[in-house]
């Protein structure tokens, strides 16, 4: 127990001084995780519009498998994506693994199917009514799409910070194509699993309340831009 | 020339026919109400006409021109046109936003738009709504919102499904003259869905009366009212006296109709003897006394009222004179002669007041 307590304050102790080592790290967590869920954003959101609003065999059983992808383990992404980018596989010839790069890939890899299947079934909340409306007001496909996306906003919101929370709050994946090296590829999550195996419980605990805390203020920022 | 014209249009939804075989032409500048009960297919003939569906079967002309089934000419036509749904969907943005939606999606400028924008809310009176969310309005201001929207992109064509269906009468009232307004105004070609038969007789020049997919029968409101081409028209646009007989005589146009139990009543009728008929009497053509009426009326039929049922200013009579009539009475009248179940009453009505039907075989 006293460890918990122990781990508490030395978090706060680690936020308030600024630790170098640690802002360091959380700075590259922010940094990958954001740029992941960026990405696939940037595909997952337009990709969902086309898929919502086409009529295609087998659009059913795509949308299955897509809510399969939701449980994707953040190992086997790594796996994935480490065997594909290792030196002798078949992208082995960019040369990214064990780099930042590689963790953006899985972590986007590994999110883009949530970040899709949430915002397809958030497009499926808005009414035919409303779709109806905007092409009778004379608006194109992509100009019905943007709207619907801005009509159903909070949730789409809502799945983008769930991709996010996926994200920088996997293990898995980043200890494998990203290799956990300091002051490269080290990132909280990578370094809780270190500092645990070390033994020193109470700094692994420190950087989970870190993390928390980074989780807070982004929810605090993101709820302010909801209400405007 | 029609600005709008269809031909041989059906359409389905499965195995379901929702519009069987429709022609219809709209003049440029004319305003057609479409009248027909729930469920008659007025709401999917507006969807077709608006573009947002293809026809099973039939074609389109617009301004002419023959409306392909697919491609990009689609959205230029349906951009001369306007549709307002029975339900406004009002998206979730600002009064304001709502409105200039359709301008944006035109490419129209940022100042034109203001302007235009800012001048239509003055004329749907809501001004001091501009930057309020519009999910937040009432039912009748979401449907001046919905109004302005259209009304905004002064559309050739303005299509409308039931636009006053869920609103209060001060509401509604509202809607009906700005619609009326716009209509003089503007001249604007309107298509307008109505159940509501005197909204239809008020806002338009002409008629079509839509039942089970097709159209029944179409001309002026007195042609509709008055002289209804068949059974289920004359049902539905209120006459409530239909009687079924065989013309016994006819003397120079004035034809007596034998309706059975010993009654006979006479129109006006060219007929000849030996056809059989349908007689329809409005239920406000039919005047109520207590004594036998000394007047031009030819037809007076004692009675008994056999229930009394009342509907805001009138009060509605059935009488049992051998055949059962219906009469509308103003509420007052009906007071003063004390009308009670079971009381003595005079029915009249004019010979000229009788609409004569062929009478529909297999009936």
């Amino acid at each position: 127990m006293t460890e918990l307590w122990n781990s508490l304050t030395r978090a706060i102790g680690l936020l308030i001084s600024l630790d170098p080592q640690v802002m360091e790290i959380a700075g590259r967590s922010l940094r990958i995780s954001g740029t992941a869920c960026l990405l696939a954003a940037l595909i997952s959101l337009p990709l969902a519009g086309l898929i919502h609003f086409h009529r295609f065999p087998g659009k059913r059983a795509l949308i299955n498998i897509i809510q399969t992808l939701f449980f994707l383990p953040t190992v086997l992404v790594g796996l994935i994506v480490f065997v594909l980018f290792a030196r002798t596989g078949p992208l082995g010839f960019f040369g990214i693994l064990l780099t930042p790069t590689a963790m953006v890939i899985g972590q986007m890899v590994l999110i883009t199917p949530l970040l899709l299947g949430l915002t397809i079934s958030a497009l499926s909340g808005v009414g035919q009514g409303v779709v109806d409306t905007a092409t009778s007001l004379g608006a194109s496909g992509a100009q019905t799409t943007w709207l619907v996306l801005r009509e159903a906003r909070y949730a789409v919101l809502a799945a983008v910070i769930l991709g996010f929370g996926r994200a920088i709050s996997e293990v898995g994946c980043a200890m494998l194509v990203g290799g956990n090296i300091r002051g490269f590829t080290r990132i909280v999550t990578t370094s809780i699993t270190l500092e645990t195996a070390k033994g020193d419980f109470e700094l692994a605990i420190a950087l989970g309340v870190i993390l928390l805390s980074l989780a807070l203020i982004i929810n605090i920022v993101l709820n302010r831009l909801q209400q405007r | 020339m029609s600005l709008i014209e269809i031909v041989d249009l059906s359409h389905g939804y499965g195995k379901r026919e929702v519009l069987k075989g429709l022609n219809l032409g709209v003049g440029k500048g004319e305003v057609f109400a479409l009248i027909g009960p729930t469920g008659a297919g007025k709401t999917t003939l507006l969807r077709i006409l608006d573009l947002l569906e293809v026809p099973g079967a039939g074609e389109i002309y617009f301004d002419g021109k023959c409306v392909p089934r697919s491609g990009k000419q689609r959205l230029e036509i349906r951009r001369r046109m306007s549709f307002i749904q029975q339900k406004p969907h009002v998206f979730n943005l600002s009064v304001y936003d709502n409105i200039a939606c359709g301008l944006r999606w035109r490419r129209e400028s940022r100042n034109k738009t203001a302007e235009k924008v800012d001048r239509i809310l003055e004329m749907v009176g809501l001004e001091g709504y501009r930057n309020r969310n519009a999910r937040t309005l009432s039912g009748g201001e979401a449907q001046r919102v919905a109004l302005a929207r259209c009304l905004v992109l002064e559309p050739e064509v303005l299509l409308l499904d039931e636009p006053t269906a869920n609103l209060d009468p001060v509401s509604t009232v509202k809607i009906e003259q700005l619609i009326s307004q716009v209509a003089t105004q503007y001249s604007t070609t309107m298509v307008l869905a109505t159940h509501d038969m005197s909204q239809g007789q008020q806002l338009a020049h002409r008629l079509g009366v839509l039942l089970e997919g097709k159209l029944a029968q179409t001309g002026n409101a007195t042609d509709i009212f008055r002289s209804p081409q068949d059974e289920r028209v004359a049902h539905f646009v209120g006459m409530e006296n239909i009687m079924y007989g065989v013309i016994t005589a006819n003397h120079e146009g004035i034809a007596t109709i034998d309706v059975g139990a010993g009654n006979a009543i006479e129109a006006v009728s060219n007929w000849r003897t030996a056809k059989e008929v349908c007689a329809c009497v409005r239920p406000e053509d039919i005047t109520l006394a207590l004594s036998s009426l000394q007047s031009s009326a030819r037809n007076s039929f004692p009675g008994r009222v056999a229930r009394i049922s009342t509907l805001g200013p009138l009060s509605r009579v059935e009488i049992d004179c051998g055949i059962r009539l219906v009469a509308l009475v103003t509420r007052m009248s009906a007071e003063e002669m004390s009308l009670r179940v079971g009381g003595e009453v005079y029915a009249t009505f004019k010979a000229t007041g009788v609409h004569i039907m062929e009478r529909e075989s297999g009936l």
